[in-house]
Order: C-alpha cells, then sequence, then structure tokens
C-alpha cells in the first residue's frame, strides 16, 4: 500500500496522573493506516491507559492527540468513534439476547418513517458480515454464537461506525486456537482495507504471528516501537520485563524418582456424560499436567475431583483413608483446593477486600463460630500475599482493582492459607501478563518442592512441560495418556492429543 | 471483625439525614425534644419515634441480613399477621401466654424456613419465592382469625406491645436487643464475612468451600423470627389480630429501611445498625408529619421526597464526585517496588 507510512492517529509525549501514581509519562505512540500495531506491557504498564486516552476515555494530562496530522480532543469513546477510532475488548459489549443483526445496527437501524426496516437490516447485516468471511443467520440471537464470532460481530460494528483504526483489548484471551486463526484472518482483512489496528494481548506467539510493529512500554513509560522483523522473541520478554527473567525454571523430568508417599487417589471417577471413568493417583511433590484441547474434559475432571459436580461413580482416598466428595466444602475439608479457570464467575469476590478474599477458605473450613479476628486475619493474608508477592496498595481493598495476575495470585493465596494437601490449578496463567506467567510457574515449582501435590491444566505445552513430573492427556472427555519422563515433551504431547482427530475425524 | 470508626460512622449521610429530620421536626413542632418522666416510664415525641419504628425496626434486621445474599423477603408483612393471630387465637382460647409467644415465633421460624428452602432448594428468585408467602400469608392469618379480628386482654401479650423496661417502651427495648444481638451474631462470628461472600458472588463462595445453603436458610429463618416478633409487638399494641392489616405493605418499608442504611440490593457489604437509622429516619418522618398538622396525604409525598434525596446522596455518582473532591484516589495503587 503506498500510503503505509502515513500515521493516521499519534500521540505525542502523553502524560496522565493519578492521583500520586504517573500511569503514562510522555509517551509517544503511532499507528499507520494498514498495519497492525501490537501494544505490549506487564499489566500495570499504562497500556489501558493509553488505550483510553486515544479513544476519549480519558483526556490527558498532557501531551497531545492527533488524527490524520491535526490535534483533536475526543470527549469520549463516541465521540472518538465518530472521528474513526473503534474499540472492540475482550468482553463482548453487544447485546446477547438480540439478533445479530440488531447488534450490528443498534442505534443506526435504518428506518422509514420513524419504522425499522427489519428486511433491510438483514440484508445489510448479511452483505457486512460476508465481507468478514462469516456465513451465519442474522436473525439469531447473538449470544447463541460462540465467542469468536461474537467477537467479529463486535468488530464489524466497531469498523463500520468508525472506519479508521479499530482498537482490540485483547480479543482472543477467551478464543480457542482455530477461533484466533478465524479473527486473525478477520485482521488480515481490515488491514488490507488500509485501517490501523491497534492490538493488544498478552500471548506473544500471537504478536509475531499478526503484527507489523510492536510498542512497548513499562512503568507508563516508553521502552521502544520496533519493527517486528528486527526483534526476537526473547527480546520483546527482555524489553517488557527490564530484565532477563523470564522462563529460567529447568525442566524437572528427573526429578520424578524423588517424589513422596501418595497423598491422593482418584479411583475410576466418573460422570455420565461429562468425564468417562478415569483413575489417577497423586504424590507429595508431584506436578502432574494435563494436556487436552477445549472441551476435551480437562476441566470436568478437575470440578469432579473437586466436588463441583458430584461424581456418580468411584471413589477418592486421602492419605490412604477414603473420602466423600459429593461439594466443594467437603473437598476443602479434605484439603483440596482448586483455582479456577473463571476467575472473575468462580474465584474472585469483586467487591471484598484482598484480605478478605485471602482468608475466605480458611474461614469457610474453621466454620461459622471459629471466626478469624482482625489481627489474624491480617496475619494470615500479609504472610501469604507477601509469601507470593501480590502488589496491593493495601490488603484493605476491594480485589476488584487489582490487576489479572494479582488476582490469581490472591485466590492462590487463600487456597495456600488452607494448608492444602494437594491443589488443583485450572489455566492458572490465562489472560495474565508475562511477568505474573513467570512468577505463577515459579510458584508452582516452589509448592512442588514443599511436598504439595498438584493438578495443573494448561493449554500452553511449554509450561506444562516445564513444570510437570507427569502428563495426563485428556481427549474426547476421557483421559486417552500418561506421559512420563522423556515422554514429556510438546511433540509428545500433542501428538497424544492429535492421535484421537486423527482417529474420530476431527472434532476441534 | 471491624475496628469501628465513629468519627467516620458518624460522618455517613444517614446521620446526617436523621440530624435534618429531626431538626426539621423541631422547627415544626418546638416541643419535639421534650421528654417527661410519668407512671414509671418515658414520655415524648422522639420516644415516640422510637416505639412507632421498633416494629419496621425489627423487620429491617432481618431483611438486612437477606438482602445481603442478594435476596429480598417479600412476606414479612404477611408474617407478622400470621404471628400475631397465632398468638391472638391461642390466649383467647386459653394457652397461657407464654406457650403462645412461643408457637407465634416457631410459626415465624417455620415461615421463614419455608422461604429459605424455596429460594435455597429448589432455586426459585427470592422475590417470587417470598411473593408466595406474601399472599398466601395473609390468606392463613385470616384462616387463623377465621375471618374476624380477634382481641384479648392477656396482660403478658400486651405488656409487649405497650409495657415499658427501665422507662423504654417495650418494642424499644425489644428491637435494641435483637439489633446488639443480631450484629454480636453476625460480627463476633464468621456469619457475617460469609454472607457478605455468598451475596458478592454465589459461585465463587462455593468454590471457596462455602456452604451456602445452609447458610440462606438461617438468614431466611431469621428473617422470619424477626418478623414475627414484630407481629408480637403490633398485635399486642391494638390487643387484637387484625389478619388483614397487621403489618400491610411494612415488608416495603423495612426493604427501604435497609436501602437507606447503605445495604445494596445486590448483596455484599452490609450493616444492621445502619438499617435500623434508616427505619428510625422513615419513622421520624411519619411522626413530624403527623405532629405539624399536616394532613396525612403530604406524608407519602414529603417521604419520597427524602428518600430521593438519601438515594442521590448515596448514589456511586456522587460519592465519587465527593471523593474527586476530597482526595484524587489513584485507579491503580502504587507499586510496592517497581519490578
Amino acid at each position: 500500500m503506498a500510503d503505509t507510512a502515513r500515521p493516521v492517529v499519534q500521540a505525542r509525549g502523553i502524560v496522565k496522573v493519578f492521583g500520586q501514581h504517573r500511569a503514562l509519562d510522555s509517551v509517544d505512540f503511532e499507528v499507520r493506516a494498514g498495519e497492525v500495531h501490537a501494544l505490549l506491557g506487564e499489566n500495570g504498564a499504562g497500556k489501558s491507559t493509553l488505550i483510553k486516552i486515544l479513544t476519549g476515555a480519558y483526556q490527558p494530562d498532557g501531551g497531545e492527540v492527533l488524527l490524520d496530522g491535526a490535534p483533536v480532543q475526543f470527549t469520549d469513546p463516541l465521540h472518538a468513534q465518530s472521528h474513526g477510532i473503534g474499540t472492540v475488548y475482550q468482553e463482548v459489549n453487544l447485546l446477547p439476547n438480540r439478533s445479530v443483526a440488531e447488534n450490528l445496527f443498534l442505534g443506526h437501524q435504518p428506518t422509514r418513517f420513524g419504522i425499522v426496516q427489519r428486511k433491510q437490516i438483514y440484508a445489510q447485516a448479511r452483505e457486512l458480515l460476508a465481507t468478514y468471511g462469516l456465513e451465519i443467520d442474522v436473525k439469531a440471537e447473538l449470544g447463541s454464537y460462540s465467542v469468536a464470532v461474537q467477537q467479529i460481530v463486535a468488530i464489524a460494528r466497531a469498523v463500520m461506525l468508525s472506519g479508521k483504526v479499530l482498537v482490540l483489548d485483547e480479543p482472543t484471551a477467551s478464543l480457542d486456537h482455530n477461533e484466533v486463526k478465524k479473527m486473525f484472518e478477520v485482521v488480515e482483512r481490515l488491514k488490507a482495507r488500509g485501517l490501523g489496528i491497534i492490538f493488544i494481548t498478552h500471548f506473544l506467539d500471537q504478536v509475531f504471528a499478526i503484527s507489523d510493529r510492536i510498542t512497548i512500554l513499562r512503568n507508563g513509560q516508553l521502552v521502544g516501537t520496533k519493527d517486528l522483523n528486527q526483534v526476537s522473541a526473547t527480546d520483546v520478554v527482555r524489553m517488557m520485563l527490564g530484565k532477563d527473567l523470564a522462563f529460567h525454571q529447568q525442566v524437572v523430568g528427573a526429578a520424578e524418582s524423588v517424589q513422596g508417599p501418595k497423598q491422593v487417589e482418584f479411583k475410576s471417577m466418573g460422570r455420565a456424560g461429562r468425564v468417562a471413568p478415569f483413575s489417577l493417583s497423586l504424590h507429595e511433590g508431584e506436578v502432574v499436567g494435563v494436556a487436552g484441547l477445549l472441551g476435551s474434559g480437562r476441566t470436568e475432571m478437575a470440578r469432579l475431583m473437586f466436588g463441583v459436580d458430584p461424581a456418580d461413580s468411584g471413589e477418592v482416598t486421602v492419605g490412604g483413608k477414603s473420602v466423600s466428595i459429593r461439594n466443594p466444602a467437603q473437598a476443602v475439608a479434605a484439603g483440596f483446593g482448586f483455582c479456577p479457570e473463571d476467575r472473575k464467575l468462580d474465584g474472585i469476590f469483586a467487591d471484598l477486600s484482598v484480605r478478605e478474599n485471602i482468608i475466605i477458605a480458611l474461614q469457610a473450613k474453621l466454620g461459622w463460630f471459629r471466626a478469624l479476628n482482625h489481627d489474624e486475619q491480617i496475619e494470615v493474608a500479609g504472610r501469604y500475599a507477601e509469601a507470593l508477592d501480590i502488589r496491593a496498595a493495601n490488603h484493605d481493598m476491594p480485589v476488584k482493582l487489582l490487576s489479572g495476575g494479582n488476582q490469581q495470585k490472591v485466590i492462590l493465596a487463600r487456597w495456600l492459607a488452607i494448608d492444602p494437601s494437594f491443589l488443583i490449578l485450572d489455566e492458572p496463567t490465562r489472560g495474565i501478563d508475562v511477568g505474573a506467567h513467570a512468577e505463577i510457574v515459579r510458584t508452582i515449582n516452589r509448592l512442588r518442592e514443599e511436598g504439595l501435590a498438584l493438578l495443573v491444566i494448561s493449554s500452553e505445552l511449554d509450561e506444562v512441560v516445564a513444570y510437570s513430573n507427569r502428563v495426563v492427556v485428556m481427549r474426547d472427555r476421557a483421559m486417552v495418556a500418561e506421559l512420563h519422563g522423556a515422554d514429556i515433551a510438546p511433540s509428545v504431547i500433542v501428538a497424544a492429543i492429535a492421535e484421537n482427530t486423527a482417529a474420530t475425524g476431527g472434532t476441534a | 471483625m471491624k475496628r469501628l470508626n465513629w468519627k467516620g460512622a458518624l460522618l455517613r449521610p444517614q446521620f446526617a439525614a436523621l440530624a435534618a429530620v429531626l431538626f426539621i421536626n423541631w422547627l415544626l413542632f418546638p416541643g419535639f425534644f421534650d421528654i417527661t418522666w410519668q407512671d414509671g416510664r418515658l414520655f415524648g415525641s422522639v420516644i415516640d419515634v422510637l416505639n412507632r419504628g421498633a416494629p419496621v425496626a425489627i423487620l429491617a434486621i432481618g431483611m438486612t441480613a437477606v438482602i445481603a445474599t442478594k435476596g429480598v423477603d417479600l412476606s414479612v408483612g404477611a408474617v407478622m399477621a400470621i404471628a400475631g393471630a397465632v398468638a391472638a387465637v391461642m390466649v383467647t382460647s386459653g394457652s397461657p401466654a407464654i406457650v403462645a409467644v412461643a408457637a407465634a415465633l416457631a410459626v415465624g421460624l417455620l415461615c421463614g424456613l419455608w422461604n429459605g428452602v424455596l429460594v435455597t432448594y429448589l432455586e426459585i428468585q427470592p422475590i417470587i419465592a417470598t411473593l408466595v408467602l406474601m399472599v398466601a400469608g395473609r390468606g392463613l392469618a385470616q384462616l387463623v382469625t377465621e375471618g374476624s379480628i380477634v382481641t384479648f386482654s392477656d396482660p403478658v401479650l400486651i405488656f409487649i406491645g405497650t409495657g415499658a423496661f427501665l422507662g423504654m417502651p417495650m418494642p424499644v427495648v425489644i428491637a435494641v436487643c435483637l439489633m446488639l444481638l443480631a450484629t454480636l451474631a453476625v460480627r463476633r462470628t464468621a456469619l457475617g464475612l460469609l454472607i457478605e461472600a455468598v451475596g458478592v458472588n454465589r459461585s465463587a463462595a462455593r468454590f471457596a468451600g462455602i456452604s451456602s445453603g445452609v447458610l440462606l436458610l438461617v438468614v431466611y429463618t431469621f428473617c422470619g423470627f424477626c418478623a414475627a416478633t414484630a407481629g408480637l409487638i403490633v398485635a399486642g399494641d391494638i390487643r387484637g389480630a387484625d389478619a388483614n392489616n397487621a403489618g400491610l405493605w411494612l415488608e416495603l418499608d423495612a426493604i427501604l429501611a435497609v436501602v437507606i442504611g447503605g445495604t445494596s440490593l445486590l448483596g455484599g457489604r452490609f450493616s444492621i445498625p445502619m438499617s435500623v437509622v434508616g427505619a428510625l429516619i422513615i419513622q421520624a418522618m411519619n411522626t413530624g408529619i403527623l405532629i405539624s398538622g399536616f394532613s396525612p396525604e403530604f406524608n407519602l409525598v414529603v417521604k419520597s421526597g427524602v428518600i430521593i434525596l438519601i438515594l442521590v446522596l448515596q448514589s456511586p455518582l456522587v460519592s465519587q464526585w465527593v471523593s474527586a473532591r476530597t482526595t484524587a484516589l489513584p485507579v491503580r495503587g502504587p507499586k510496592r517496588k517497581p519490578l
């Protein structure tokens, strides 16, 4: 494209101060027409603040925003949208109970004499989505489609209403591999149409898959803007973290021989329609990784183990004694902990304080009448917050104000506080930044060394390989393989997962 | 559990609202704060506010816990009528007053338990689940009284509604005791925190190992108990059980008192004493309008005006504006150390 060098939106010397905290300190940023520009940084680096300034949600305390070379002051996101800057967030901000077409045209319906022209809406919606390679029934409720489709509808709407710049704020966080691919096809089309695209994500591989340039922020400051073909993944991580910490954990593999006595044993546990009966035992000081595609039954297995869904067959023994686990309260009583995949829905108590979020499981275990008093709460919360390096201004602030990585650590702290014997982590590193990511992986290794039995479900094979003593592979709602020692390698795991796809003709 | 910050607590808008209402009452009726001692008890308009406000305050105590769990109990007015009817019918048919009172309270507990079972085990939305008893309860009360107003002259029941202890009217004494006991029960045990946790996120509460089912049963049952207590007071006060009118619409006053007290209908953080303050605000307005000689029709209009004012003061928008004026709050807490 001839005018690729032309910046559509420019930010010059942007400063934003919240109280004492300089969220952004003279940051420069620009997006050119027809490029995908990834904006990277740890949680708290200032990405969201910068985006909010570009889209008019915040007003800068210093510096200026230029649109097509002319200074502009957006009063709010709608204003920015009318000038060509649209945003799509991780959580789809549309109405799931209305049709796809209505969602596309909400507030802009073609009307005649004040009456909405339904036929016209449907036709236009079909036409519009076809340009995105999406052929779906536009009369169906939006909520009946997958998150990926909803995201594409959100993108279509944003582009239709804006048209120059599209901000994608972690659009892929809740998508699986194929859905991400589909999303990227859409992004490529928009890029070819000359839109400037700002892409925010935590997944480095996605950055390398689709971006032309990257800008990295750290602690509110600009680290640099680079052409992607000039940097390696290691460079990027180093720029984000400011030092070479990345993944120093070394492959354990050999540690298998040093594991302790059997801690928990699940014998032919299953639930009709959810998970086929499986048997698994975990030893003290052992991490068992669980690999498998989305929908392979990995989460269902964990839910069964923790009593979230009661099993209809099988038995559980803890330390050699048979226990009944029909609900999470019994699991907690047996010394189990569970960090669920959906942090917001099943994990955090958004309005309660960091302290209360940490002590809540311990308190539930102690019962109603053995209340932890204020000092005990402070002590317990302080101890585990420090152990996990939870960064909060104070422990009385609502946990919802913390970053995703810190929230995850709060939930982990909650379970460490009950002194568990067995911990289940379902996607512990999903949606959190690289720094916190490495910390969580380090924590998993440390907990193993301290003698805990851990079951860790993760889609990131590198990660699974890094901390697992054993790996079990799930597919089609059944446990299909158990890998030991040298077999714990991404290629073997992929093969074990893929065997299924070959055998059943592909379910993914 | 939580250290009380008195200075901060007294700055809450509810206290300002209560002071303002009382001040206006005093302007309208200069004798408002006069208190006299007569026949071994206190008399005066302020005492009257406390006395008349007691039933709603008692309802609000139970309602606070229910609302904190993200529920609501619409049946408390009807349960008042049932409890009053049971007590009245039993004493008129010769049972000792103690037995009648115990039976009325037991019926209240049962009604609460019923609501709790519908909400917890049948997973019916609280507003619908308790609507059942709200409608049916008044019918039950009428069945108990066989459609008539049952009057009685039992001294114990009458004492509950009109007697005095240490100079204070019994309803006030009962309300204060119940408030203190309930507050201690939730704040000295883990109940308060667990109730808040269930109210904020019931799913996360389940994952954290909280048995929310039992907790909800206890909360609804306690609410029924409070309603029965209020029902006994109202029956004792008029020396009879009026199945049609006892506690009529009081569930709405109770909910209002809780909301004025700052507990969100979305569940979570709650304060029982603040709900009682809410009930007093409502009653102070009622009494003020009554003694100032305005016609009672004004009552509803003035009441709604004051309530809107209080709710505006509590709205997130205003509190944001206020906190922006006083301190510039950082959106993200400062990091302890740079990474």
